[in-house]
Protein backbone atom coordinates (compact mmCIF):
# COMPACT_ATOMS: atom_id res chain seq x y z
CA UNK A 1 0.00 0.00 0.00
CA UNK A 2 2.71 2.32 1.09
CA UNK A 3 4.62 1.39 -2.06
CA UNK A 4 1.72 2.11 -4.16
CA UNK A 5 1.67 5.67 -2.29
CA UNK A 6 5.25 6.85 -3.08
CA UNK A 7 4.69 5.34 -6.65
CA UNK A 8 1.87 8.08 -7.24
CA UNK A 9 3.68 10.53 -5.02
CA UNK A 10 6.91 10.10 -7.74
CA UNK A 11 4.27 10.43 -10.59
CA UNK A 12 3.19 13.86 -8.89
CA UNK A 13 4.10 17.19 -10.78
CA UNK A 14 7.00 18.74 -9.12
CA UNK A 15 5.13 20.97 -6.43
CA UNK A 16 4.93 24.61 -8.35
CA UNK A 17 2.83 27.88 -7.01
CA UNK A 18 -0.50 28.61 -8.35
CA UNK A 19 0.87 31.04 -10.37
CA UNK A 20 3.12 28.93 -11.89
CA UNK A 21 0.72 26.48 -13.01
CA UNK A 22 -1.04 28.93 -14.64
CA UNK A 23 1.18 30.63 -16.41
CA UNK A 24 3.06 26.81 -17.63
CA UNK A 25 -0.82 25.84 -18.92
CA UNK A 26 -1.06 29.22 -20.75
CA UNK A 27 2.92 28.91 -22.09
CA UNK A 28 1.61 25.41 -23.27
CA UNK A 29 -1.29 27.63 -24.92
CA UNK A 30 1.03 29.59 -26.52
CA UNK A 31 3.86 27.46 -27.58
CA UNK A 32 0.89 25.50 -29.49
CA UNK A 33 -0.35 28.44 -31.17
CA UNK A 34 2.90 29.75 -32.46
CA UNK A 35 4.66 26.70 -33.34
CA UNK A 36 1.55 24.34 -34.34
CA UNK A 37 1.17 25.80 -37.71
CA UNK A 38 4.64 24.21 -38.26
CA UNK A 39 3.71 20.88 -38.03
CA UNK A 40 0.72 20.71 -39.99
CA UNK A 41 0.73 18.22 -42.72
CA UNK A 42 -0.96 20.28 -44.88
CA UNK A 43 -1.93 23.44 -45.81
CA UNK A 44 -5.06 24.85 -44.24
CA UNK A 45 -6.83 26.14 -47.30
CA UNK A 46 -5.43 22.45 -49.10
CA UNK A 47 -8.21 20.21 -50.36
CA UNK A 48 -6.58 16.72 -50.11
CA UNK A 49 -9.47 14.30 -50.45
CA UNK A 50 -12.43 13.75 -52.41
CA UNK A 51 -14.04 12.31 -49.43
CA UNK A 52 -16.38 15.11 -47.31
CA UNK A 53 -16.05 14.36 -43.08
CA UNK A 54 -13.97 11.77 -43.88
CA UNK A 55 -13.52 9.35 -40.59
CA UNK A 56 -9.79 9.17 -38.53
CA UNK A 57 -6.82 7.93 -40.89
CA UNK A 58 -3.31 7.16 -41.28
CA UNK A 59 -3.08 9.61 -43.82
CA UNK A 60 -5.41 12.22 -41.84
CA UNK A 61 -5.06 11.90 -38.59
CA UNK A 62 -8.37 13.99 -37.41
CA UNK A 63 -10.20 13.40 -40.66
CA UNK A 64 -11.45 15.70 -42.95
CA UNK A 65 -13.62 18.43 -42.94
CA UNK A 66 -16.90 20.07 -45.17
CA UNK A 67 -14.57 20.47 -48.20
CA UNK A 68 -12.47 17.83 -47.56
CA UNK A 69 -9.14 19.28 -46.11
CA UNK A 70 -6.94 17.94 -43.58
CA UNK A 71 -9.13 18.64 -39.99
CA UNK A 72 -6.04 18.15 -38.08
CA UNK A 73 -3.94 21.29 -39.90
CA UNK A 74 -6.89 23.45 -39.75
CA UNK A 75 -7.00 22.67 -36.34
CA UNK A 76 -3.80 23.87 -35.61
CA UNK A 77 -3.99 27.18 -37.48
CA UNK A 78 -7.75 27.83 -35.67
CA UNK A 79 -6.00 27.41 -32.28
CA UNK A 80 -2.60 29.41 -33.30
CA UNK A 81 -5.56 32.47 -34.40
CA UNK A 82 -8.43 31.53 -31.28
CA UNK A 83 -5.28 32.05 -28.83
CA UNK A 84 -3.10 35.01 -30.57
CA UNK A 85 -6.43 37.18 -31.23
CA UNK A 86 -7.36 36.46 -27.68
CA UNK A 87 -3.77 36.70 -25.90
CA UNK A 88 -3.75 40.16 -27.17
CA UNK A 89 -6.65 41.55 -26.50
CA UNK A 90 -6.29 40.08 -22.74
CA UNK A 91 -3.14 42.29 -23.31
CA UNK A 92 -5.06 45.25 -24.35
CA UNK A 93 -7.95 44.94 -21.61
CA UNK A 94 -5.61 44.02 -18.91
CA UNK A 95 -2.95 46.72 -19.79
CA UNK A 96 -5.66 49.32 -19.67
CA UNK A 97 -7.74 48.49 -16.84
CA UNK A 98 -5.04 47.49 -14.75
CA UNK A 99 -3.11 51.42 -15.23
CA UNK A 100 -6.09 52.89 -15.27
CA UNK A 101 -7.42 51.37 -11.95
CA UNK A 102 -3.79 51.80 -10.19
CA UNK A 103 -3.69 55.52 -11.53
CA UNK A 104 -6.88 56.53 -10.76
CA UNK A 105 -6.28 55.89 -7.02
CA UNK A 106 -3.72 58.80 -7.15
CA UNK A 107 -5.55 61.19 -9.50
CA UNK A 108 -7.84 63.85 -8.37
CA UNK A 109 -11.18 62.61 -7.65
CA UNK A 110 -12.88 64.02 -11.28
CA UNK A 111 -10.86 61.64 -13.01
CA UNK A 112 -11.82 58.61 -11.36
CA UNK A 113 -15.20 60.05 -11.85
CA UNK A 114 -14.48 60.88 -15.42
CA UNK A 115 -12.96 56.60 -15.29
CA UNK A 116 -15.72 54.98 -13.48
CA UNK A 117 -18.39 56.64 -15.19
CA UNK A 118 -16.96 55.32 -18.71
CA UNK A 119 -16.11 52.16 -17.45
CA UNK A 120 -20.29 51.97 -16.14
CA UNK A 121 -21.31 53.04 -19.38
CA UNK A 122 -19.29 50.05 -21.11
CA UNK A 123 -20.62 47.52 -18.80
CA UNK A 124 -24.07 48.60 -19.04
CA UNK A 125 -24.25 46.98 -22.80
CA UNK A 126 -23.91 43.29 -22.38
CA UNK A 127 -20.69 41.93 -24.14
CA UNK A 128 -21.83 39.87 -27.00
CA UNK A 129 -24.39 42.71 -28.10
CA UNK A 130 -21.23 45.94 -27.58
CA UNK A 131 -19.29 43.14 -30.03
CA UNK A 132 -21.86 43.06 -32.92
CA UNK A 133 -22.60 46.81 -32.30
CA UNK A 134 -18.65 47.60 -32.90
CA UNK A 135 -18.42 44.82 -35.55
CA UNK A 136 -21.27 46.38 -37.47
CA UNK A 137 -19.48 49.79 -37.42
CA UNK A 138 -15.81 48.90 -37.97
CA UNK A 139 -15.85 45.37 -39.89
CA UNK A 140 -14.33 42.47 -38.94
CA UNK A 141 -10.55 42.65 -39.69
CA UNK A 142 -8.07 41.09 -36.95
CA UNK A 143 -7.33 44.30 -35.36
CA UNK A 144 -10.69 45.23 -35.18
CA UNK A 145 -11.67 41.94 -33.06
CA UNK A 146 -8.71 42.58 -30.60
CA UNK A 147 -9.28 45.55 -29.94
CA UNK A 148 -13.02 44.94 -29.60
CA UNK A 149 -12.44 42.28 -27.20
CA UNK A 150 -9.86 44.76 -25.55
CA UNK A 151 -12.16 46.93 -25.15
CA UNK A 152 -15.02 45.03 -23.66
CA UNK A 153 -12.89 43.72 -21.08
CA UNK A 154 -11.69 46.54 -20.14
CA UNK A 155 -13.65 47.72 -17.29
CA UNK A 156 -13.81 44.21 -15.46
CA UNK A 157 -10.10 44.69 -15.48
CA UNK A 158 -10.12 48.46 -13.95
CA UNK A 159 -12.97 47.18 -11.63
CA UNK A 160 -10.48 44.38 -10.08
CA UNK A 161 -7.63 46.24 -10.20
CA UNK A 162 -8.92 49.76 -8.69
CA UNK A 163 -10.20 47.33 -5.61
CA UNK A 164 -7.36 45.73 -5.07
CA UNK A 165 -5.27 48.97 -5.32
CA UNK A 166 -7.49 50.74 -3.04
CA UNK A 167 -6.62 48.52 -0.30
CA UNK A 168 -2.94 48.34 -1.02
CA UNK A 169 -2.59 52.59 -1.31
CA UNK A 170 -3.96 52.89 2.31
CA UNK A 171 -0.83 50.37 3.45
CA UNK A 172 2.26 52.00 5.48
CA UNK A 173 4.90 51.01 2.91
CA UNK A 174 3.07 53.26 0.49
CA UNK A 175 3.04 56.02 3.07
CA UNK A 176 6.60 55.53 3.30
CA UNK A 177 7.59 55.63 -0.61
CA UNK A 178 5.44 58.47 -0.92
CA UNK A 179 7.33 60.56 1.74
CA UNK A 180 10.74 59.25 0.18
CA UNK A 181 9.75 61.28 -2.68
CA UNK A 182 9.46 58.40 -5.26
CA UNK A 183 7.79 59.39 -8.73
CA UNK A 184 4.29 57.87 -9.24
CA UNK A 185 5.98 55.17 -11.69
CA UNK A 186 8.32 53.78 -9.27
CA UNK A 187 5.24 53.46 -6.75
CA UNK A 188 2.85 52.01 -9.17
CA UNK A 189 5.13 49.31 -10.76
CA UNK A 190 7.38 48.52 -7.58
CA UNK A 191 5.34 48.87 -4.80
CA UNK A 192 1.48 48.55 -5.56
CA UNK A 193 1.62 45.52 -8.71
CA UNK A 194 4.19 43.49 -7.17
CA UNK A 195 1.64 43.25 -4.23
CA UNK A 196 -1.17 42.83 -6.21
CA UNK A 197 0.17 39.97 -8.20
CA UNK A 198 -1.68 37.20 -7.30
CA UNK A 199 -5.23 37.89 -7.05
CA UNK A 200 -4.88 39.95 -10.50
CA UNK A 201 -3.36 37.30 -12.21
CA UNK A 202 -6.24 35.02 -11.60
CA UNK A 203 -8.54 38.06 -13.00
CA UNK A 204 -6.28 38.13 -16.42
CA UNK A 205 -6.97 34.52 -16.71
CA UNK A 206 -10.71 35.30 -15.98
CA UNK A 207 -10.34 37.99 -18.87
CA UNK A 208 -8.83 35.55 -21.05
CA UNK A 209 -11.57 32.63 -20.88
CA UNK A 210 -13.95 35.20 -21.62
CA UNK A 211 -12.27 36.32 -24.95
CA UNK A 212 -12.17 33.10 -26.12
CA UNK A 213 -15.75 32.31 -25.23
CA UNK A 214 -16.98 35.87 -26.78
CA UNK A 215 -14.50 35.21 -30.05
CA UNK A 216 -15.54 31.44 -30.22
CA UNK A 217 -19.32 32.80 -30.28
CA UNK A 218 -19.20 35.78 -32.29
CA UNK A 219 -16.90 33.04 -35.14
CA UNK A 220 -19.91 30.64 -34.93
CA UNK A 221 -22.73 33.24 -35.46
CA UNK A 222 -20.40 33.86 -38.55
CA UNK A 223 -19.09 37.83 -37.23
CA UNK A 224 -15.92 37.15 -35.92
CA UNK A 225 -12.49 35.93 -37.39
CA UNK A 226 -13.53 35.15 -41.72
CA UNK A 227 -12.33 33.01 -44.55
CA UNK A 228 -9.92 32.28 -45.42
CA UNK A 229 -8.59 32.84 -41.68
CA UNK A 230 -10.00 30.41 -39.65
CA UNK A 231 -10.35 30.08 -35.69
CA UNK A 232 -12.17 27.52 -33.36
CA UNK A 233 -15.24 29.25 -33.45
CA UNK A 234 -15.95 29.60 -37.13
CA UNK A 235 -14.51 25.77 -37.40
CA UNK A 236 -17.31 24.60 -35.73
CA UNK A 237 -19.56 26.97 -37.58
CA UNK A 238 -18.42 25.90 -41.40
CA UNK A 239 -18.67 21.96 -40.35
CA UNK A 240 -21.93 22.34 -38.26
CA UNK A 241 -23.72 20.31 -40.95
CA UNK A 242 -20.94 17.23 -40.17
CA UNK A 243 -23.13 16.66 -36.52
CA UNK A 244 -25.43 15.27 -38.43
CA UNK A 245 -22.93 12.19 -39.77
CA UNK A 246 -21.35 12.80 -36.23
CA UNK A 247 -18.03 14.00 -38.09
CA UNK A 248 -14.80 14.87 -35.89
CA UNK A 249 -14.60 17.78 -37.96
CA UNK A 250 -17.24 19.52 -35.64
CA UNK A 251 -16.85 17.78 -32.63
CA UNK A 252 -13.21 18.20 -32.22
CA UNK A 253 -13.07 22.07 -32.40
CA UNK A 254 -15.29 22.11 -29.42
CA UNK A 255 -13.37 19.49 -27.35
CA UNK A 256 -10.59 22.00 -28.07
CA UNK A 257 -12.50 24.76 -27.01
CA UNK A 258 -13.57 23.04 -23.82
CA UNK A 259 -10.10 21.96 -22.72
CA UNK A 260 -8.43 25.31 -23.32
CA UNK A 261 -11.33 27.57 -21.70
CA UNK A 262 -12.51 24.56 -19.11
CA UNK A 263 -8.41 23.57 -18.06
CA UNK A 264 -7.78 27.70 -17.52
CA UNK A 265 -10.54 27.94 -15.16
CA UNK A 266 -9.79 24.82 -13.01
CA UNK A 267 -6.30 26.06 -12.40
CA UNK A 268 -7.69 29.61 -11.61
CA UNK A 269 -9.94 28.10 -9.26
CA UNK A 270 -7.19 25.87 -7.74
CA UNK A 271 -5.45 29.50 -7.24
CA UNK A 272 -8.08 30.84 -5.15
CA UNK A 273 -8.77 28.06 -3.22
CA UNK A 274 -5.26 28.20 -1.59
CA UNK B 1 -40.87 54.30 3.43
CA UNK B 2 -38.77 57.48 3.94
CA UNK B 3 -37.09 59.92 2.51
CA UNK B 4 -33.66 58.45 2.97
CA UNK B 5 -34.70 55.19 1.14
CA UNK B 6 -36.50 57.67 -1.95
CA UNK B 7 -33.32 59.23 -2.22
CA UNK B 8 -30.69 56.30 -2.34
CA UNK B 9 -33.37 54.48 -4.82
CA UNK B 10 -33.58 58.04 -6.95
CA UNK B 11 -29.60 58.71 -6.71
CA UNK B 12 -29.74 54.47 -8.41
CA UNK B 13 -32.24 55.36 -11.15
CA UNK B 14 -30.47 58.37 -12.30
CA UNK B 15 -27.32 56.53 -12.67
CA UNK B 16 -29.39 54.17 -14.82
CA UNK B 17 -30.36 56.95 -16.91
CA UNK B 18 -26.99 58.23 -17.05
CA UNK B 19 -25.80 54.47 -18.14
CA UNK B 20 -28.62 54.94 -20.36
CA UNK B 21 -27.66 58.10 -21.84
CA UNK B 22 -23.95 56.64 -22.31
CA UNK B 23 -25.84 53.76 -24.53
CA UNK B 24 -27.95 55.58 -26.69
CA UNK B 25 -24.86 57.79 -27.62
CA UNK B 26 -22.82 54.85 -28.08
CA UNK B 27 -25.44 53.66 -30.33
CA UNK B 28 -25.95 56.77 -32.55
CA UNK B 29 -22.39 56.59 -33.01
CA UNK B 30 -22.42 53.84 -35.18
CA UNK B 31 -24.35 56.09 -37.90
CA UNK B 32 -21.34 58.14 -37.55
CA UNK B 33 -19.19 55.64 -37.83
CA UNK B 34 -20.41 53.87 -40.90
CA UNK B 35 -18.24 54.28 -43.82
CA UNK B 36 -20.19 55.38 -47.35
CA UNK B 37 -22.97 57.70 -47.11
CA UNK B 38 -26.26 56.34 -46.20
CA UNK B 39 -27.78 58.37 -49.34
CA UNK B 40 -25.55 57.04 -51.91
CA UNK B 41 -25.95 53.51 -50.25
CA UNK B 42 -30.14 53.82 -50.60
CA UNK B 43 -30.37 54.93 -54.28
CA UNK B 44 -27.69 52.61 -55.67
CA UNK B 45 -27.51 52.59 -59.44
CA UNK B 46 -29.92 55.55 -59.74
CA UNK B 47 -27.90 58.30 -57.69
CA UNK B 48 -28.25 61.49 -59.59
CA UNK B 49 -26.48 64.79 -57.82
CA UNK B 50 -30.36 65.57 -57.24
CA UNK B 51 -31.73 62.51 -55.93
CA UNK B 52 -28.85 62.00 -54.04
CA UNK B 53 -29.14 66.31 -52.79
CA UNK B 54 -32.66 65.41 -52.14
CA UNK B 55 -32.80 62.22 -50.37
CA UNK B 56 -29.91 64.16 -47.96
CA UNK B 57 -32.16 66.76 -46.90
CA UNK B 58 -34.99 64.09 -45.98
CA UNK B 59 -33.11 61.82 -44.22
CA UNK B 60 -31.26 65.06 -42.30
CA UNK B 61 -27.86 64.16 -43.09
CA UNK B 62 -27.18 67.45 -44.13
CA UNK B 63 -27.96 68.48 -40.44
CA UNK B 64 -24.70 68.63 -37.95
CA UNK B 65 -24.06 65.58 -36.11
CA UNK B 66 -25.62 67.04 -32.75
CA UNK B 67 -28.60 67.90 -34.31
CA UNK B 68 -29.27 64.40 -35.97
CA UNK B 69 -29.08 62.52 -32.69
CA UNK B 70 -31.70 65.15 -31.16
CA UNK B 71 -34.08 64.33 -34.33
CA UNK B 72 -32.46 60.42 -34.18
CA UNK B 73 -33.86 60.93 -30.34
CA UNK B 74 -36.91 62.39 -31.11
CA UNK B 75 -37.82 59.50 -33.18
CA UNK B 76 -36.84 57.21 -31.15
CA UNK B 77 -39.30 58.75 -28.23
CA UNK B 78 -42.30 58.48 -30.27
CA UNK B 79 -41.51 55.02 -31.70
CA UNK B 80 -39.94 55.38 -34.76
CA UNK B 81 -36.99 54.06 -35.37
CA UNK B 82 -36.30 54.93 -39.13
CA UNK B 83 -36.91 52.45 -42.18
CA UNK B 84 -34.48 49.47 -42.90
CA UNK B 85 -32.14 50.08 -45.12
CA UNK B 86 -32.55 46.83 -46.57
CA UNK B 87 -36.34 45.95 -47.13
CA UNK B 88 -37.56 49.43 -46.78
CA UNK B 89 -39.98 48.73 -44.12
CA UNK B 90 -40.61 50.66 -41.12
CA UNK B 91 -38.19 49.25 -38.47
CA UNK B 92 -41.15 49.20 -35.61
CA UNK B 93 -43.09 47.02 -37.98
CA UNK B 94 -40.41 44.34 -38.43
CA UNK B 95 -39.28 43.78 -35.05
CA UNK B 96 -42.96 43.98 -33.34
CA UNK B 97 -43.53 40.32 -34.00
CA UNK B 98 -39.86 39.49 -33.57
CA UNK B 99 -40.04 41.21 -30.00
CA UNK B 100 -42.76 38.83 -29.19
CA UNK B 101 -41.46 35.71 -30.01
CA UNK B 102 -38.19 36.57 -28.11
CA UNK B 103 -40.02 37.61 -25.11
CA UNK B 104 -41.93 34.58 -25.23
CA UNK B 105 -38.51 32.79 -24.95
CA UNK B 106 -37.11 34.77 -22.69
CA UNK B 107 -39.72 34.54 -20.18
CA UNK B 108 -40.37 30.93 -20.50
CA UNK B 109 -36.28 30.40 -19.86
CA UNK B 110 -36.71 32.88 -16.84
CA UNK B 111 -39.72 30.91 -15.34
CA UNK B 112 -37.70 27.62 -15.86
CA UNK B 113 -34.49 29.15 -14.60
CA UNK B 114 -34.94 31.43 -11.98
CA UNK B 115 -36.71 28.85 -9.62
CA UNK B 116 -34.63 25.91 -10.10
CA UNK B 117 -31.32 27.90 -9.70
CA UNK B 118 -32.67 29.41 -6.38
CA UNK B 119 -33.47 25.89 -4.83
CA UNK B 120 -30.32 24.29 -6.43
CA UNK B 121 -27.93 27.70 -5.42
CA UNK B 122 -29.69 27.29 -1.75
CA UNK B 123 -28.70 23.70 -2.13
CA UNK B 124 -25.52 23.64 -2.73
CA UNK B 125 -24.59 26.41 0.00
CA UNK B 126 -26.65 24.52 2.79
CA UNK B 127 -24.87 20.71 1.81
CA UNK B 128 -21.68 22.89 1.19
CA UNK B 129 -18.88 20.42 0.12
CA UNK B 130 -21.08 17.50 -0.18
CA UNK B 131 -20.95 15.33 -2.71
CA UNK B 132 -23.90 17.19 -4.37
CA UNK B 133 -22.41 20.32 -4.01
CA UNK B 134 -19.08 19.14 -5.98
CA UNK B 135 -20.95 17.43 -8.51
CA UNK B 136 -22.99 20.82 -8.90
CA UNK B 137 -20.04 22.95 -9.31
CA UNK B 138 -18.22 20.54 -11.53
CA UNK B 139 -21.43 20.60 -13.87
CA UNK B 140 -21.94 24.67 -13.60
CA UNK B 141 -17.99 25.18 -14.07
CA UNK B 142 -18.31 23.03 -17.21
CA UNK B 143 -21.07 24.90 -18.33
CA UNK B 144 -19.66 28.41 -17.49
CA UNK B 145 -16.53 28.21 -19.42
CA UNK B 146 -17.56 26.69 -22.51
CA UNK B 147 -19.27 28.63 -25.41
CA UNK B 148 -23.40 28.89 -25.67
CA UNK B 149 -23.32 27.42 -29.04
CA UNK B 150 -21.61 24.24 -27.85
CA UNK B 151 -24.10 23.52 -25.41
CA UNK B 152 -26.88 24.06 -28.04
CA UNK B 153 -25.00 22.20 -31.10
CA UNK B 154 -24.64 19.31 -28.39
CA UNK B 155 -28.19 19.28 -27.24
CA UNK B 156 -29.29 19.17 -30.58
CA UNK B 157 -27.04 16.53 -31.50
CA UNK B 158 -27.96 14.27 -28.98
CA UNK B 159 -31.74 15.03 -28.86
CA UNK B 160 -32.76 15.93 -31.91
CA UNK B 161 -30.53 13.95 -34.10
CA UNK B 162 -29.64 10.65 -31.98
CA UNK B 163 -33.23 10.49 -30.36
CA UNK B 164 -35.16 12.34 -32.52
CA UNK B 165 -37.63 13.55 -29.46
CA UNK B 166 -37.52 17.07 -30.07
CA UNK B 167 -37.05 18.96 -33.31
CA UNK B 168 -34.17 20.63 -34.27
CA UNK B 169 -35.30 23.85 -35.76
CA UNK B 170 -37.56 25.99 -33.75
CA UNK B 171 -40.73 26.73 -35.98
CA UNK B 172 -43.15 28.33 -34.16
CA UNK B 173 -45.78 28.73 -37.19
CA UNK B 174 -46.71 25.43 -37.02
CA UNK B 175 -47.61 25.37 -33.48
CA UNK B 176 -50.92 23.89 -32.96
CA UNK B 177 -51.57 22.34 -29.90
CA UNK B 178 -50.16 22.60 -26.02
CA UNK B 179 -48.24 19.47 -26.51
CA UNK B 180 -46.13 21.32 -30.06
CA UNK B 181 -45.76 24.16 -28.13
CA UNK B 182 -43.88 22.43 -25.26
CA UNK B 183 -41.86 20.18 -27.77
CA UNK B 184 -40.61 23.39 -30.12
CA UNK B 185 -39.78 24.96 -26.93
CA UNK B 186 -38.22 22.58 -25.08
CA UNK B 187 -34.81 22.71 -26.74
CA UNK B 188 -34.56 26.25 -26.90
CA UNK B 189 -35.28 26.88 -23.41
CA UNK B 190 -33.78 24.61 -21.50
CA UNK B 191 -30.42 25.06 -23.33
CA UNK B 192 -30.59 28.38 -22.94
CA UNK B 193 -32.26 27.49 -19.05
CA UNK B 194 -28.69 25.74 -18.58
CA UNK B 195 -26.59 28.52 -19.43
CA UNK B 196 -28.30 31.09 -17.19
CA UNK B 197 -29.02 28.93 -14.25
CA UNK B 198 -25.20 27.64 -14.50
CA UNK B 199 -23.99 31.51 -13.79
CA UNK B 200 -27.11 31.74 -11.56
CA UNK B 201 -26.75 28.60 -8.86
CA UNK B 202 -22.41 29.33 -8.72
CA UNK B 203 -23.53 33.24 -7.67
CA UNK B 204 -26.50 32.36 -5.58
CA UNK B 205 -24.24 29.69 -3.82
CA UNK B 206 -21.39 32.11 -2.96
CA UNK B 207 -24.08 34.76 -1.85
CA UNK B 208 -25.64 32.12 0.46
CA UNK B 209 -21.70 31.03 1.77
CA UNK B 210 -21.49 34.47 2.86
CA UNK B 211 -24.74 34.82 4.91
CA UNK B 212 -24.21 31.33 6.79
CA UNK B 213 -20.87 32.57 7.71
CA UNK B 214 -21.44 35.89 9.26
CA UNK B 215 -21.67 35.29 13.30
CA UNK B 216 -25.40 35.84 13.81
CA UNK B 217 -26.13 32.68 11.54
CA UNK B 218 -23.50 30.77 14.43
CA UNK B 219 -25.76 32.31 17.05
CA UNK B 220 -29.05 30.99 15.58
CA UNK B 221 -27.63 27.44 15.12
CA UNK B 222 -26.17 27.93 18.49
CA UNK B 223 -29.53 28.57 20.44
CA UNK B 224 -30.90 26.00 18.90
CA UNK B 225 -33.19 27.27 15.90
CA UNK B 226 -34.76 24.53 13.70
CA UNK B 227 -32.87 24.56 10.16
CA UNK B 228 -36.07 25.57 8.41
CA UNK B 229 -36.58 28.83 10.39
CA UNK B 230 -33.06 29.56 10.53
CA UNK B 231 -33.20 29.59 6.60
CA UNK B 232 -36.55 31.45 6.59
CA UNK B 233 -35.74 33.72 9.20
CA UNK B 234 -32.23 34.66 9.61
CA UNK B 235 -30.58 33.61 5.99
CA UNK B 236 -32.63 34.52 3.47
CA UNK B 237 -33.78 37.83 4.59
CA UNK B 238 -30.55 38.98 3.94
CA UNK B 239 -29.44 37.39 1.45
CA UNK B 240 -32.16 39.40 -1.21
CA UNK B 241 -30.15 42.07 -2.00
CA UNK B 242 -27.02 40.07 -3.12
CA UNK B 243 -29.17 37.62 -4.86
CA UNK B 244 -31.68 39.45 -6.53
CA UNK B 245 -28.24 40.98 -8.35
CA UNK B 246 -27.23 37.57 -8.79
CA UNK B 247 -30.38 36.85 -10.58
CA UNK B 248 -30.14 40.30 -12.81
CA UNK B 249 -26.93 39.85 -13.59
CA UNK B 250 -26.92 36.59 -14.90
CA UNK B 251 -30.40 37.28 -16.98
CA UNK B 252 -27.51 39.73 -18.67
CA UNK B 253 -25.85 36.27 -19.96
CA UNK B 254 -29.71 35.36 -20.74
CA UNK B 255 -29.55 38.11 -23.41
CA UNK B 256 -26.28 36.93 -24.77
CA UNK B 257 -27.00 33.48 -24.88
CA UNK B 258 -30.58 34.30 -27.03
CA UNK B 259 -28.59 35.78 -29.49
CA UNK B 260 -26.74 32.58 -29.98
CA UNK B 261 -29.63 30.03 -29.41
CA UNK B 262 -32.35 31.78 -31.64
CA UNK B 263 -29.25 31.84 -34.50
CA UNK B 264 -28.75 28.03 -34.16
CA UNK B 265 -32.32 26.99 -33.43
CA UNK B 266 -33.33 29.74 -36.38
CA UNK B 267 -35.95 31.19 -33.95
CA UNK B 268 -37.57 34.07 -35.40
CA UNK B 269 -36.48 36.33 -32.68
CA UNK B 270 -34.99 39.42 -32.23
CA UNK B 271 -31.58 38.76 -31.35
CA UNK B 272 -31.33 36.34 -35.01
CA UNK B 273 -32.95 39.68 -36.76
CA UNK B 274 -29.84 41.79 -35.21
CA UNK B 275 -27.48 39.31 -36.11
CA UNK B 276 -28.31 38.86 -39.74
CA UNK B 277 -28.81 42.69 -39.98
CA UNK B 278 -24.92 43.34 -38.56
CA UNK B 279 -24.22 40.70 -41.88
CA UNK B 280 -25.98 42.83 -43.71
CA UNK B 281 -24.93 46.08 -42.05
CA UNK B 282 -28.35 47.28 -42.03
CA UNK B 283 -27.83 50.04 -39.16
CA UNK B 284 -31.44 51.55 -38.18
CA UNK B 285 -32.40 48.21 -37.24
CA UNK B 286 -29.15 46.81 -35.60
CA UNK B 287 -29.33 50.55 -32.93
CA UNK B 288 -33.13 49.67 -32.47
CA UNK B 289 -32.54 45.93 -30.96
CA UNK B 290 -29.80 46.78 -29.14
CA UNK B 291 -31.30 49.89 -27.52
CA UNK B 292 -34.04 47.33 -26.63
CA UNK B 293 -31.49 44.50 -25.41
CA UNK B 294 -29.65 47.23 -23.39
CA UNK B 295 -32.90 48.80 -22.16
CA UNK B 296 -33.81 45.47 -20.97
CA UNK B 297 -30.77 45.04 -19.14
CA UNK B 298 -30.45 47.90 -17.51
CA UNK B 299 -33.83 48.03 -16.27
CA UNK B 300 -32.88 44.55 -14.70
CA UNK B 301 -29.96 45.50 -13.07
CA UNK B 302 -31.76 49.14 -11.74
CA UNK B 303 -34.52 46.91 -10.25
CA UNK B 304 -32.10 44.58 -8.42
CA UNK B 305 -30.28 47.06 -7.31
CA UNK B 306 -33.33 49.10 -5.88
CA UNK B 307 -34.43 45.18 -4.33
CA UNK B 308 -31.27 45.07 -2.46
CA UNK B 309 -31.61 48.73 -1.13
CA UNK B 310 -34.83 48.25 -0.09
CA UNK B 311 -34.44 44.89 1.84
CA UNK B 312 -31.71 46.02 3.79
CA UNK B 313 -33.12 47.93 6.89
CA UNK B 314 -30.06 50.43 7.57
CA UNK B 315 -31.18 51.43 4.03
CA UNK B 316 -34.48 51.70 5.49
CA UNK B 317 -33.46 54.15 8.33
CA UNK B 318 -34.95 52.34 10.60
Amino acid sequence: MSGMTTGFRALRLPSLTPAQRVMGLFGFWLVLAVCGPFFAPYAPGQIIDTEVFAPLSHRHWLGTDYLGRDLGSRLLYAVRYTVLICTLSTAFSCGCGILLGIATTATPAWMEQVAGRLMDGILSIPSLLCALLVIAAFGDSLLALVLTLGVIYTPGAYRTSRALALRIARMDYITVAVARGEGALFIIWREILPNMRGPLLADVGLRFIYAVLLLSNLSFLGLGVQPPLVDLGSLVRENVLGLVYGSGAVILPTIVIGVLTVGINLVLDGTSRR
Amino acid sequence: MNARLARLVLRRIGAALCSLLFVVVAIFALTAALPGDVADMLLGQNATPDATQALRHALHLDQPLWLRFMHWCGGMLHGNAGNSLLTGRPVSEMLAPRLYNSLLLAGATTLVAVPLALVLGLACATWRDSVFDRVMTVLTLGIVSVPAFLIATVSVFVFAVQFRVVPALSDIRSIHSVGQFFLTFAMPVATLASITMAQMIRMIRACMIDVFSAPYMEMAVIKGVPPVRIMLHHALPNAIGPVANAIALSLSSLLGGVVVIETIFNYPGLAQLMVDSVMSRDVPIIQACTLLFCMTYLFLTTLADIVALASVPKGRGA
